[in-house]
Parts: C-alpha cells; structure tokens; sequence
C-alpha cells in the first residue's frame, strides 16, 4: 500500500489543501502574484455582481435621450464611462452585466459539476452497460464543436436565462465526466475502496463516502476553467442575440450594441469587452494556480484549457 | 493501421446518427408544432393543416425523423425558407470562405506559438519564458469577438490600414469559381488579388486564432519542457551539436505528439469561433450563414449546418488520429 493510498483511507473527507495547512508563502513569488491578482479580480466580480442595485450610480435600463452617446467623463461628470445610444450610463450597466455573468458562470459550473461529476463517477465505478451508455452520450456531445450545441439548442428552444444556462451545460459537464471517470476507475481498484467493500458497504456509500471525496480536487481544477470559459460563452452567445432577453444588461449585449457605433463611440465597445478579458484572465490566473497546488499531474493533460 | 482507421471510421456513424437524432428531436421540442414554427405568424389553420400533411408532419416521429436522415445523407438538407434555394447550395457557395479564413488562422497560429513556446520552453523561467506565457494567457482569456472589435477600432477606424469587413474590395478580384480567393489569386498570379484578399482576412484571421496562439505556446512550451533533459538531447548536446539544431531537430519533432492533439482539438473550438468572427467582420461563410439562419428562424438552414460543422469536426478528430502514426512511428494501432 502506497502513501497516497493510506492518506486516502484516513481521511476519506478529503485531505485539506496544502495552502490551506501553509499559507501562500511557500509558492514561487510568480505564482503568489497569479493568486493575488487572480483573487482580487473574482473577489472584485463578486461584490460588484452582488452588491450591484447598491453599487451603481444609476438605473441601468434609464434613458435620457437628451444624453446619448456621450463620452466618458470620468470623475468630471455624472457619466463615469459615458453614456450609450439611449443615453443609459454605461457604468451600471457593466455593474449589471457583472451580475449576469456571475449568475450564469456560478450556474452553469455548479450545475454541469454535479451532472458531470455523478455520471462519471458511476460511469468509472460501475463500468459495463452503464459506462457503455454514458460514454455514448458523451461521444455524440463531444461531436459538437463548443459553442455550436449552445446556439443549436437556443436556435430551437429561443433565448431565456434558463435555455442560456441548460445550453451551457449540455456541453461542460463532460469535461468533469471524462476526468472523474478515469479517476474512478483507479479508485475503485484502490485497497480502501476494497476494505470498505469487505466490511459491507453499498456501491451507493462506496461512491458518496468514498470515491467523491477523493474527486473533489480535480473537479476544482476543471471548475475554475469552465468558469472562464462559460463567462465567455455567455457574453459570445449574448453578443450573437441569442443570450438573456435584450432587457437584461450584460457584457456581450453590450458589445453587440456597441459594435455599431464603433467609428463614433469607442467606449461603448471598449469597456465591457474589457470586462470580460479582465475577468476570465483573473480566473485563468486563480485556475492556474490552483492546479498547481493542488494537483501537479493535471498540468500535462491540459485539463480545462 | 489501416485496419483502425477503417474500425474508427465505421465507429462515427452511429456517432453522426445520434446526432442527426439529437438535432431533429430539438426541432421538435421547440415550443409549438414545427409547422406553426415554419410558417409565419399570419397563415390560417387550413394553411396549417396543409402544410403538415405536405411536410409529412402528421406521421409518426420516427416515420418522419426515417425520412428525414434518408435525405440528408443523400445529401438532401431540404430548402431555404429564407432564401428559397437548396440548403446544400448554401452552404457549398460559403464553404471556401470559411476553410479559407481557418486555414489562414491556423497558419498564423502555428507560424506564431510553436517559436514562441518553444524557445520558453528552453530557458524556462527567463524574461524570453514569463514574456511568452503572459501572452499566451492574454490570448488564452482573449474573447474573440472583442478583439475583433478592437482591432477594428485600431487598423479600419484609426489607421485606416485594413478594411472591416467582407472578403474582397468591389472590383479587385478577377475570377472566382471555386470561392477560394486567396488561392485562386495566387494560382493565377494575379498578385494585387492576393493582396486584397490578404488584407481583407488578416484581422478575421487574428482575432479568430488569438485563443490557439495562446494554447498552443502553452502546450508546445510543456512538452519542450518535459523533451529537454530527455538523453538523447543530451547526447546530441554531447556530440556538439549546435543548440538551435538540437531545439529544432531533435526537441521539437519528439514535442510535436502533444501540439498535435492540440491543434485538433482546437480546431473544433476554431470552427465554433469563427461563428462569431464571421459575423463581427460580416465574413460570408458558414458562420455568418448560420446566425442569419437562426435569427431569421430559418430550420432547414440551421439544421443543415449544425450537421456540415459536426461532420467537419468528427473527420477532423478522425485525420488527427490517423496522424499520430506519421508523427510518431513507434505509435501502432
């Protein structure tokens, strides 16, 4: 029996993570910054999408048609970042739009997390027939190219917040799926898993007690870079007309407006496309990092990029 | 090897069924009946009733799905209802557009990441290193469609160096059968053709690759990492082998197993951004095609590029695969 394993025996809870027991210090400074920075953006995401009613200086859906288009004014004026085409100050709605986002991201990744986690899990554990089934699904899912199920399924279903987050699942769960799956299936043939068996445990407990634990890290690692990558599908799919309702201010409808008045009204495009970049940098960065600490082998694999 | 290829091949088909499957079910779970769906808002339900029967609709689902696959593989997709033409037309009059711009893509990704990272690779951690992964992670967190934006913002609305849109100027291009222009141009020389068409698609083709840029210099920068202290570069070192030698003959061909994988799984994620990149720079292919189709509710069109884009990606996985045994010769299947 290998270390690994008698660690995984002891504390089937899952052993805590190393930054956790040593603080950051023992990182390379290079990759302290990545977590420094990478905090302070999703920090930043978090207040702002939260406290947005609270945040923002003015309605974001309020029209002065006597302001339209104006240009940023900085801390000179009541229009920080100027104002759009229907005069709506652009500030608040990018305060908005960082709600959409959050909401959609943390949805979609917990969501598909889940979904994907599960199905992986009995898929590795139980093998046969059901991993025949699911490993089908997710060969015809993953014939997709990313992106084009999510349009697929809101050309046909319409747009919505709903449709928006099941569009975005239907392809992410996968990655977690495949990952756990191969994960499982060294699991179960793990000493532990076969002691608990001996002492009569269901294949139920075996897989919640003891097998999702010892997942719950990776799945970590893979859920910070769907989180990157749904916010961008989001704001492409907004962009593209297919996202939320157009009464709803996010980040991609915002681009989607201001690409029309691109030669008269920069900021329009600007910032929220800046927004957008910022963010899943910040993510990237914290997911970065996190694999790293937390597991050095999914490096290789390329895992979530 | 051969024999694999064949097995893999007969294992997409049930693949590209389910998906024909899946595809023709979301049709029918859109809210309303698919002929209310395809006929506008203002028909009367005897017009309804018609169009069901002449559309097959009142038979049972797998009657109607049976005769649905039938014409599609023989390469039926039924009509336009926007444009009143062959689905199959359609999209065979974009296809080029839409090779041509992610073949120019791939090839300023691969032209740009592969030196990047592969001179991160071998000194890691200098300034060459942590200058090459920011940009790596800057185009890896990079939404396509706003740098398309910006990069209209720059070169069309500030320099005025680069147009912002379509494939051509009015009047340059000479002749245009197959739809390749940039091809077509150099075949015949026409070399103001060629630059025109190189103008029109160097900021679609850079927005659209800045994502494998960023990828790419990661994944080769790894596997040069992980190839390096390998003992045959030791041993080439030893022979005295010059350095950039041994980094391009020896790192880099034994590197090449993982930039390769990436490259065809980006691909799909190419084919998917060049959706978006098509209508940003109002690109006429395949992507363009299919926002139109969506936004103009226009099923058959959207039903038959969702499956020309899965079947361009299923092959694509397919040729990947058969490429590992060329790369590496010690791979058999």
């Amino acid at each position: 029996m290998d270390l690994s394993t008698r660690e995984s025996a002891t504390s089937p809870a899952g052993a805590p993570a190393p930054a956790q027991r040593a603080g950051l210090a023992w990182l390379r400074p290079w990759m302290r910054v990545k977590v420094y920075v990478g905090g302070l953006i999703v920090l930043l995401l978090v207040v702002v999408g939260t406290g947005a009613p609270v945040l923002a200086p003015h309605d974001p859906n309020a029209q002065q048609l006597r302001a339209t288009l104006q240009a940023p004014q900085w801390l000179g004026g009541a229009h920080f970042l100027g104002t759009d085409n229907l005069g709506r100050d652009v500030l608040s709605r990018i305060i908005y739009g960082a709600r959409v986002s959050l909401l959609v991201a943390f949805a979609v990744v917990t969501i598909s997390g889940f979904v994907g986690v599960t199905l992986g899990a009995v898929s590795g554990y139980f093998g046969g027939k059901v991993d025949f089934v699911i490993q089908k699904l997710v060969e015809v899912m993953w014939a997709f190219p990313p992106l084009l199920l999510a349009i697929t399924i809101l050309a046909f279903l319409g747009q919505g917040l709903f449709n928006l987050i099941l569009a975005l699942v239907a392809q992410r769960w996968i990655q977690y799926c495949r990952v756990v799956r191969g994960q499982a299936l060294s699991l179960k043939t793990r000493d532990f898993v076969t002691a608990t068996r001996a002492l009569g445990a269901s294949d139920g407990i075996i897989i919640r007690r003891h097998i999702l634990p010892n997942l719950m890290q990776i799945s970590m690692v893979i859920g910070t870079f769907a989180m990157a990558s749904a916010i961008i599908s989001e704001a492409s799919l907004s962009f593209l007309g297919l996202g939320v309702p157009p009464q709803i201010p996010t980040w991609g409808t915002m681009l989607a407006d201001g690409r029309i008045y691109i030669s008269t009204a920069w900021w329009l495009a600007l910032f929220p496309g800046l927004c957008i970049f910022l963010t899943v940098l910040g993510i990237n960065l914290l997911g970065d990092a996190l694999r790293d600490i937390l597991d050095p082998r999914l490096k290789r694999t390329g895992a979530g990029m | 090897m051969t024999a694999y290829l064949v097995r893999r091949l007969v294992g997409t088909i049930p693949v590209f069924l389910l998906i024909t499957l899946l595809v023709f079910l979301l049709l029918h779970a859109a809210p309303g009946d698919p002929a209310s769906l395809l006929l506008s808002d203002n028909t009367s339900g005897a017009d309804v009733a018609e169009a069901r029967q002449r559309w097959g609709l009142d038979r049972p689902v797998y009657i109607q799905y049976l005769k649905f696959f039938t014409a599609a593989v023989t390469g039926d997709l039924g009509k336009s209802f926007r444009f009143a033409q062959p689905v199959s037309d359609l999209i065979a009059a974009r296809l080029p557009a839409t090779i041509e711009l992610a073949a120019f893509s791939i090839l300023i990704a691969i032209t740009l990441a592969v030196p990047l990272g592969v001179w991160a690779g071998a000194k890691p951690n200098s300034w060459m290193d942590n200058l090459g992964t920011s940009f790596g992670l800057f185009g890896i967190s990079m939404p396509n469609f706003w740098l398309g934006i910006m990069l209209i913002l720059l070169f069309a609305g500030n320099f005025h160096i680069l147009p912002s849109a379509g494939r051509s100027t009015y009047g340059v291009a000479g002749s245009r059968e197959t739809g390749f222009y940039l091809l077509e141009s150099m075949l015949q020389g026409n070399w103001t053709a060629v630059k025109d068409a190189l103008l029109h698609m160097a900021m679609p083709a850079l927005a659209l690759g800045a994502n494998m840029i960023g990828i790419l210099m990661r994944v080769t920068r790894s596997a040069v990492l992980e190839v390096m202290h390998e003992e045959y570069v030791v041993t080439a070192r030893a022979k005295g082998m010059a350095e950039q030698q041994v980094l391009w003959r020896h790192v880099l061909s034994n590197a090449l197993i993982p930039i390769v994988t990436v490259v065809g799984l980006e691909l799909g994620t190419l084919l998917s951004g060049s959706i978006i990149v098509e209508t940003v720079f109002a690109w006429p292919g395949m992507g363009s095609l299919l926002i139109m189709g969506v936004t103009s509710r226009d099923y058959p069109l959207v039903m038959g590029l969702v499956m020309m884009y899965t079947a361009a990606f299923v092959t694509i996985n397919l040729v990947i695969d058969a490429l590992y045994g060329f790369i590496d010769p010690r791979i058999r299947y």
